[in-house]
């Protein structure tokens, strides 16, 4: 029993950290190319949380089987928050390209409240309810009070998008460049490297991953709202800079470690000192290594 | 610009003498709750009641030969916003007010209300302190407070379930902890029962499944859980999948048609305990089709304790004399009986309405139905 407990709990913190690790790819690279912390990440993942459910609702409706409805909202919403990473950067970030990095970053805050209320106003306060794409497969069902499918889904995508991210930062054309900029943009640009192409792609993929999470945690909770994007943002944010900001892998590994904290903190202790557990080890993990897990202040970034 | 200034003087001075102005010939209402945010859907019913209760009073010639006036002032449900709600509608001269909705709110705002000697009459607001306390003379309610409703839920726990172990949770708010203290505290003093869990979660969390996989590991056959509906039909929703049948109990914070369509098919089987079923009243039943007709849909989540509430303040209004004594006010609220949708109310010493109450309710087919 008592093995089978700390097996649900780490399953359970895995599965929280996917989630974590998935938003948490876009706000560090990001970071590693532009040295930003794009507080408007957390928004983009509720607007492709947003456009999800309502491809999802109309496919549905137009009596597309669930595997169809899941690819297609999810490419939906893929395409979609992409677009607004790529205006958001346009619009609020690259005016500001050789600007103090505090103004840049009250820029981001701004575009984050901006897109809250933006999304507040054109759909609505409520909470909604976000239909279940992942299907309950039949045969899994006996160990489905373990692991869901929905679990096994979240945790797969997560590990497969960070190895294809890692692959296309260590082996394309794109990922040397992208390594080049984040390393000296100046110097890049010297060498010819279009850098506003290379800051474009690194939105547009940050998005894209925070839609593609965005979609399938919202299918695993059931419900979203407006202000979703704000406390996944947040916890994600912690979950960079834990692992290592600016760092792909140092992202995934912060956040599995605050996954499990809060899910074992709150498993074997006490639920009320959730959050609380989970930023006293934040600082003490910062205490002794400043840099986060795996970052390392010589380290390429990105 | 010297003379601009002095322009600006003069239009302020105007309107100041104009608002007093007004203020001679109406009574105003005041009506402070949650009319935007999340609780949103708790508190806007409040201000139609309000709508109607007064549109009615002033067709038939006002009170005391002058009309009511409504002053409408939105306090997101959050504390560090009501007091501002609560001096804004003190200083437009309101010396009545109806509201608020949420409890941490409406204790906010009182601190405010007592300085300034205003009688405020919530129709949402059940944390137990609010009367018990003895801190705010001024304040009434049209709704049972919470351990009334953490009582119903023990007893039926155990009269009518049977069961025998337990678990509470609440969301750490003063609504949610305040409810589910009483329930722990009902448990512990019947020996029929245990609580094998108490817990507080975090509200708004990404997800539950520790919180979920504790109530497994404590063997609980039930739930209750005391909070709002967007951490309710995320714990039940987790509960659910991982195949869990526990029974879950929570309080009138969920008994709300929102938790249902959010968590749809899990939502079946919930109880919630919420104000007694009134529908048979003919005073209910008009105020229900005065609404109908007015806003094309159906009340919401406290319409007619709003309503009995509005009433109740405006009859006291009028058997005192006015707003000026709030003393008068306070005696008239707890002498004079007044025929309302929730039957006929006056108030204890403390501030609670006598002859009102809550019924248990169970999710059956995606709608609320009262358990007798």
């Amino acid at each position: 029993m008592d093995l089978q407990y700390f097996a649900e709990l780490f399953l359970g913190g895995l599965t929280r950290g996917s989630i974590y690790a998935l938003i948490a790819l876009g706000y560090t690279m990001v970071y590693g190319i532009i040295e930003l912390i794009n507080f408007a990440h957390g928004e983009i993942y509720m607007i492709g949380a947003f456009t999800g459910l309502i491809v999802a609702t109309v496919l549905t409706f137009a009596g597309f089987p669930t595997l169809a409805v899941l690819v297609l909202a999810s490419v939906a919403a893929v395409v979609y928050s992409s677009c607004y990473g790529f205006t958001m950067e346009k619009i609020a970030y690259k005016p500001l390209r050789g600007a103090p990095r505090l103004s840049v970053l009250i820029s981001a805050i701004g575009m984050s409240l901006f897109l809250q209320n933006y999304v507040l106003l054109a759909q609505t306060s409520d909470f909604l309810p976000f239909p279940s794409l992942v299907p309950d497969l039949a045969f899994w069902e006996p160990y489905a009070h373990i692991i869901s499918s929905q679990e096994i889904v979240i945790i797969s995508v997560t590990a497969t998008v960070m190895v294809l991210l890692n692959l296309l930062i260590k082996f394309t054309r794109m990922g040397k460049a992208m390594r080049a900029t984040s390393q000296d943009r100046e110097m890049a640009m010297l060498t010819g490297v279009d850098v506003n192409r290379v800051i474009s792609v690194t939105f547009v993929i940050g998005s894209a991953t925070a839609a593609l999470g965005a979609v399938l945690i919202a299918s695993h909770i059931g419900q979203i709202n407006f202000y979703i994007g704000f406390i996944a943002g947040i916890k994600a944010f912690v979950a960079a800079v834990l692992g290592g900001i600016g760092s792909v892998p140092g992202a995934v590994v912060g956040a599995l470690v605050l996954g499990w904290t809060e899910s074992f903190f709150t498993g074997y202790i006490s639920s009320d000192y959730e959050d609380v557990f989970a930023f006293i080890f934040l600082v003490v993990i910062l205490i002794f290594k400043p840099s986060g897990i795996l970052g390392r202040s010589e380290t390429q970034k990105v | 610009m010297k003379r601009f200034v002095c322009l600006t003087a003069v239009v302020a001075l105007a309107a100041v003498f104009a608002g007093t102005g007004i203020a001679a010939d109406t009574i105003k209402l005041g009506v402070g709750g949650a009319h935007s945010g999340d609780l949103a859907s708790y508190g806007l019913p409040t201000v139609k009641a309000a709508e109607l209760v007064v549109k009615d009073i002033n067709a038939k010639g006002g009170i005391l030969g002058k009309q009511v006036e409504l002053v409408v002032e939105d306090d997101v449900c959050k504390p560090e916003v009501a007091t501002n709600t609560a001096t804004k509608l003190v200083d437009q001269g309101v010396r009545i007010v109806l509201g608020h909705i949420c409890s941490g709110a409406t204790k906010a705002a009182l601190s405010i209300y007592n300085k300034a000697n205003v009688i405020a009459m919530s129709p949402s607001a059940t944390n137990p302190e609010l009367t018990q306390s003895g801190e705010y003379p001024y304040f009434f309610r049209t709704i049972a407070s919470d351990d009334a409703q953490a009582r119903l839920e023990v007893d039926f726990a155990l009269d009518t379930l049977k069961l025998t172990k337990i678990a509470v949770l609440h969301d750490k708010g003063d609504y949610g902890k305040g409810l589910a203290e009483f329930a722990k505290k009902f448990l512990e003093a019947d020996k029929r029962a245990r609580v094998v869990l108490y817990e507080g979660i975090t509200p708004g969390a990404v997800d539950y499944s520790a919180v979920v996989q504790k109530i497994k590991r404590s063997g609980a056959e039930a739930v209750i859980f005391g909070g709002y509906h967007p951490e309710a039909s995320k714990i039940v929703t987790q509960m659910r999948k991982k195949r869990m049948d526990t029974v879950f109990i929570s309080d009138d914070g969920v008994k709300d048609d929102t938790f249902i369509k959010v968590a749809g098919e899990y939502a079946e089987g919930v109880y919630a305990t919420g104000p007694r079923d009134v529908s048979k009243n003919p005073l209910a039943i008009a105020a229900n089709k005065a609404h109908q007709d007015a806003y094309g849909a159906e009340p919401g989540a406290f319409f007619l304790n709003a309503y009995a509430a509005a009433q109740a303040l405006l009859n006291a209004v009028e058997k005192a004399g006015g707003t000026d004594d709030h003393n008068a006010l306070v005696k008239a609220l707890r002498t004079h009986l007044v025929d309302t949708p929730l039957g006929q109310i006056k108030f204890d010493e403390r501030g609670d309405a006598i002859g009102v109450g809550f019924s248990v309710y169970q999710v059956k087919k995606g709608a609320y139905v009262e358990i007798q």
